[in-house]
């Protein structure tokens, strides 16, 4: 269960974050779409405190967080409890694919090594990287950085899956595998909540699409209804903007 | 313009070359603390923790803006002198610790602006997994930050071996020291400092190749 309470973020005067109420059940898969600089990666940022919310509750699992007056040891937590797939892929480039796996589970996790590295193995042979094991990110298409990317946050089994844009660095070639494996992953019930501009695949995975603007959600629904009877006007211009 | 006396040159080597792993040990000791010290200072000017920043800045400052000799006469005549526990240190003590407290501000500059110059998204992608800040420091971004600032790092090691060589005005018997004792003796100081000057710079150039062997494995590295 994930529930976002009142969160609030700015950068100086900019009020990005404006109050965002949220639940996700378990095993729910959301969609966030929305205009260019309306906060969707802010709010994906703020809930593992990658940026500093000022204000609003965060529930992630069993942890419950003051976002303004956040310990240490909450935040952590609420990391710990949470993955996330970047844009950019930000995979450890001192790291081989199996290492970017293991890491955290060994590190963070406390995994026994062998344990963690039957683990990995397990995801790279799932997201099709076997042979890649060995390599360094900077040997990777971007197809494949974003498949270890997808397979380092897989391993964590955490109780929510942050994807922010997981596609949008991608060559057009490379966007498919990258899609298939997000599906293989939904089709889990992995709770993910996931910023895209891939309107389709929204519309296949999502149990729940929420529209933002302005740092606010404007509206939410099941896909069929955000998409086909949208109610309110902007999330209507937003969608025939992006649909043409 | 006199012929140089060719046997005293042959026969000083081998004087020379017994006081070479003196040279050595001091310029590795004063490597190995000053690289920790170096990381040390390095780690906290990018975490900029307050007041104590203020003084790291200030010692990186002093013995980046003082020369060396300055600094080795000020340890090991002057400090004994109003700290009179100091007063026991030997000349070799003290030349280590001069060169690992004046190498230690250069390589902290190396190393923070090596550690600025790692990606943000390491830092993100390390926050992102739960990382500790020590954890992220230690497994990410250090061994990251090494790779840029290696090359530069062995050449202050190779700027340290020279060094080594004002020991012999704290009163050391070091290479330099030598050479100075044996040319005054036997009165040829054009043909013994040039014996020690081609000692020096052959090791300088055996280090210099390890150094370009270094850096074409730190290049591959990661890549693979
Ligand atoms: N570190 C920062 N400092 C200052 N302002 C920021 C920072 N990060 C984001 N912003 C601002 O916050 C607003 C929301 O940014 P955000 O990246 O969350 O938008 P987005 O919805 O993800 O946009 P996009 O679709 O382009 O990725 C923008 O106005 C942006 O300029
Ligand atoms: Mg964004």
């Amino acid at each position: 269960m994930i529930r976002l309470t009142g969160l609030t973020k700015r950068f100086g005067a900019n009020t990005v974050l404006d109050g965002i109420d949220l639940s996700i059940a378990e095993g729910d898969r959301v969609v966030v779409i929305g205009p260019s600089g309306t906060g969707k990666s802010t709010l994906l940022r703020c809930i593992n405190f990658l940026d500093r919310p000022e204000a609003g509750v965060i529930r992630v699992g069993d942890l419950e967080v003051d976002a303004g007056r956040a310990t240490r040891a909450q935040v952590l937590g609420l990391r710990r409890r949470t993955a996330f797939v970047f844009q950019n892929y930000a995979l450890f480039a001192n790291k081989t694919a199996r290492q970017n796996i293991t890491e955290a589970l060994i590190t963070v996790q406390k995994r026994p090594r062998a344990e963690a590295e039957a683990r990995a193995d397990a995801i790279l042979a799932e997201t099709g990287l076997t042979e890649k094991a060995d390599s360094y990110p900077a040997a990777l298409s971007g197809g494949q950085q974003q498949r270890v990317g997808i397979g380092r946050a897989m391993a964590l089994e955490a109780d929510l899956m942050l994807f922010d844009e997981p596609t949008s660095a991608l060559d057009p070639e490379w966007v498919g595998e990258v899609l298939d494996l997000m599906r293989r992953v939904a089709e889990r019930r992995q709770t993910m909540l996931i910023v895209t501009h891939e309107m389709q695949f929204a519309r296949e995975i999502a149990d729940r699409v929420i529209f933002m603007e302005g740092g606010r959600i404007v509206e939410e629904g099941p896909p069929a209804q955000i998409f086909e009877a949208a109610r309110d006007p902007r999330t209507r211009a937003f969608l025939r903007r992006v649909t043409g | 313009m006199r012929a140089l006396d060719l046997d005293f040159m042959i026969g000083l080597v081998p004087i020379l070359l017994g006081y070479l792993p003196l040279t050595l040990f001091m310029a590795a000791v004063a490597m190995v603390c000053a690289l920790i010290l170096g990381c040390l200072l390095a780690m906290e000017r990018v975490a900029r923790i307050p007041v104590l920043d203020l003084f790291v800045k200030l010692y990186i400052s002093f013995f980046r803006g003082t020369p060396l000799l300055v600094q080795l006469f000020l340890f090991y005549y002057g400090l004994p002198q109003v700290m009179p526990f100091l007063t026991g240190m030997t000349g070799v003590q003290a030349a280590i610790i001069g060169l690992t407290l004046h190498f230690s501000a250069y390589m902290a500059e190396s190393i923070r602006a090596a550690i600025v110059g790692v990606d943000r998204s390491q830092w993100e992608a390390g926050e992102a997994v739960g990382m500790t800040r020590n954890q992220l420091m230690g497994r990410i971004i250090l061994p990251q930050a090494a790779r840029v600032a290696a090359p530069t790092l062995v050449n202050y090691f190779i700027d340290m071996i020279k060094s080594t060589s004002l020991a012999f005005t704290l009163g050391v018997t070091e290479m330099m020291g030598a050479t100075q004792k044996e040319a005054a003796s036997a009165f040829l100081y054009f043909e013994a400092f040039i014996v020690v000057a081609v000692i020096y710079w052959i090791i300088v150039e055996a280090l210099s190749f390890v150094q370009r062997r270094i850096e074409v494995s730190l290049n591959k590295a990661f890549t693979r």
